[in-house]
């Protein structure tokens, strides 16, 4: 494409293109010589590929959305435009209201408060008991998180088994069938057991870049625990409970595991957005409806990602 | 020693006890039932054998769907980094137009267009492209979307590996790909293996994309596979589901603990999602 250029040489293509080229290239050391048309040749397949299977689907979903495709029938073959149907449609739907309820809820209770709360708890005690106690807490913590979830959400059946459940057996509490009369704490309490490690590690982190100075000096003024984490702590870390929070959001709102051990049931108390998305779309067959909902998800999802990016950007510059 | 002191020390001891019967507790089934002649899905001291191995072993389905998995998490590996290295090297290198603008943007789409929030635009797009049941299709959906994240950290990485090698090289003839291979590679090998084996673990227990795009039991994962064990009708073969989920669970456990050991954790917008 272009001819090797000679280390003193400047890339023609580059110098032709762009007079600020040689500039640009001193600033970032083009050491390998790639020149800017190679170096666009390495970029094109990772972007094709994230054309198609990442940016593609999103575009296409406001397409999808104003359809009624099917996954059979007449409406699979030739899937005609019905506008804003499925729209309205959702909005006006008992069982999609009552899936944003449950999805909000859930995350409110199992990564905002629950997560978040335990593991600050835990970063927090975790600094000062022995290091033996603290690296095996620590790896309990992050077994339940790495553990596929296909696993865990047994392991959590088998905890929460009704006759023979492990549960039942230690609180003597025999008969309780946990799934069936409290469904939603059932997964939310899940939900902490799984995901608390990344806010652990990540406070854990924050905790480690707190001056120890200003610890020392909250101790010789006498300051109590509850003063030391609203006056030494909370300032410094502020920045890392806003990312935690954040990306916990993130990941929580998008959770899927939950229906490996429910499935949304009973009778969709636990049917938070994704298995809802689930049953509409794949179960029932209502693509293009389905479709709608996985717009206003992925809406939600840019909202809350864009405030954390613009942070990140911040910081970084 | 004050009392207060005293206090504030049970009091850790206490908390940490009960965090580490709440976090354990689920998880010692998987340390005993596997080796209980007689397992239940209660938790209790096994009659110890090793014969509910020999049902694993013997089940068409569980070994076949640990290759697949294998296959599957080795396959997106491979695309990821390749083609992750080729294009952070060159975005570390060259300053393309727009670059830094480009690299958040990836980031932004790689998070919010997520395996559950696009199921159904993926799943229609594998359809059409008659993608549907085939394990290259699950390869392709998931190397999609590490790719960014897997750009974002190794471009970080490129960054501050030094130049002074890539222009030796260059004075002697070298082309930019031989450079890249036995130049930059070399150099920036601890950063790709972060990233290959963050991609493993992504991959090894996602269910999700291989659930909806894969419909012949053959070809699922382990992670599909297991879900069916128990949740197909009658009584679950207790025996098969707990060797199976411990023999599915060791590779990401063995693989976490080397990570860790030998980097630590580190913070790129997280390593799991």
């Amino acid at each position: 494409m272009t001819t090797v250029p000679s280390p003193t040489d400047v890339d023609p293509a580059g110098a032709a293109a762009d007079g600020g080229a040689r500039r640009a290239r001193v600033d970032d050391g083009d050491a390998a010589g790639l020149g800017r048309w190679r170096a666009t040749g390495f970029v094109a397949p990772a972007m094709l590929v994230i054309a198609v299977f990442l940016v593609f689907p999103a575009v296409w979903t406001l397409y999808l959305g104003l359809t009624n495709w099917r996954l059979t029938g007449l409406a699979a073959a030739e899937p005609e435009f019905v506008g804003t149907e499925n729209y309205t449609d959702a909005l006006s739907d008992p069982a999609f209201r009552n899936s944003l309820v449950l999805t909000l809820a859930f995350v409110f209770f199992s990564a905002i408060i629950g997560q978040s709360v335990l593991g600050f708890a835990l970063a927090w005690t975790a600094r000062r008991l022995r290091p033996a106690v603290r690296s095996v807490l620590e790896t309990v913590v992050l077994l339940a998180w790495i553990i596929p979830a296909s696993v865990v959400a047994f392991l959590w059946l088998a905890l929460l088994d009704r006759r023979e459940g492990t549960l039942n057996a230690l609180l003597g509490s025999d008969g309780t069938a946990w799934l069936l009369e409290y469904p939603m704490q059932s997964i939310i309490v899940f939900n902490i057991w799984n995901g608390t490690a990344f806010s652990m590690l990540l406070f854990s982190s924050a905790l480690a870049s707190v001056p120890p100075s200003q610890f020392e000096t909250a101790r010789m003024a006498g300051a109590g625990t509850f003063a030391t984490l609203r006056d030494v702590v909370l300032p410094n870390i502020r920045g890392h409970i806003l990312t935690n929070t954040l990306l916990i959001t993130l990941w929580t709102f998008n959770v899927f595991a939950p229906y490996l051990i429910t499935a949304g049931g009973p009778q969709g108390r636990t049917e938070i957005l994704g298995i809802y998305i689930y049953r509409v779309a794949l179960r029932d067959g209502a693509l293009g409806q389905g479709a709608a909902l996985s717009l206003i998800m992925i809406i939600i999802n840019l909202i809350v990602a864009s405030v954390y990016l613009r942070l990140l950007r911040e910081r970084r510059s | 020693m004050t009392v207060r002191q005293s206090l504030g020390v049970i009091g850790r001891y206490v908390f940490a006890g009960f965090v580490f019967v709440f976090f354990a507790l689920p998880l010692l089934w998987l340390l005993t039932a596997p080796f209980d002649a007689a397992p239940s899905v209660q938790v209790s001291l096994p009659d110890f054998t090793l014969q509910n191995f020999r049902t694993l072993w013997d089940n068409p389905y569980a070994m076949r769907s640990l290759g697949n998995s294998v296959l599957i998490a080795a396959g997106t590996m491979a695309i990821t980094l390749v083609l992750a290295a080729l294009a952070s090297y060159a975005l570390s290198r060259v300053r393309i137009p727009g670059r830094d603008t480009l690299l958040y943007l990836l980031l932004l789409l790689s998070s919010i267009v997520t395996g559950t929030a696009a199921m159904v635009p993926t799943f229609l797009l594998m359809t059409e492209l008659g993608l549907i049941d085939r394990q290259l299709g699950v390869v392709l959906v998931l190397t999609g979307g590490l790719l960014p994240t897997a750009i974002f950290i190794l471009k970080d990485f490129m960054d501050s590996t030094p130049r002074s090698y890539e222009e030796s090289a260059r004075v002697f003839g070298a082309s930019s790909l031989q450079i890249l291979r036995h130049v930059v590679v070399p150099i920036a090998r601890p950063g790709l293996a972060t990233i290959a084996v963050w991609a493993v673990v992504q991959v090894w227990g996602n269910f999700l994309v291989p659930f909806i795009l894969l419909r012949s039991p053959d070809r699922q994962p382990a992670a599909v596979v297991m879900f069916t064990f128990y949740t197909e009708g009658g009584q679950p073969n207790l025996a098969l589901i707990s060797t199976f989920s411990l023999l599915f669970s060791i590779p990401v456990v063995v693989m976490y603990l080397f990570v860790n050991r030998r980097y630590g954790f580190r913070f790129h917008g997280g390593i799991k999602r």
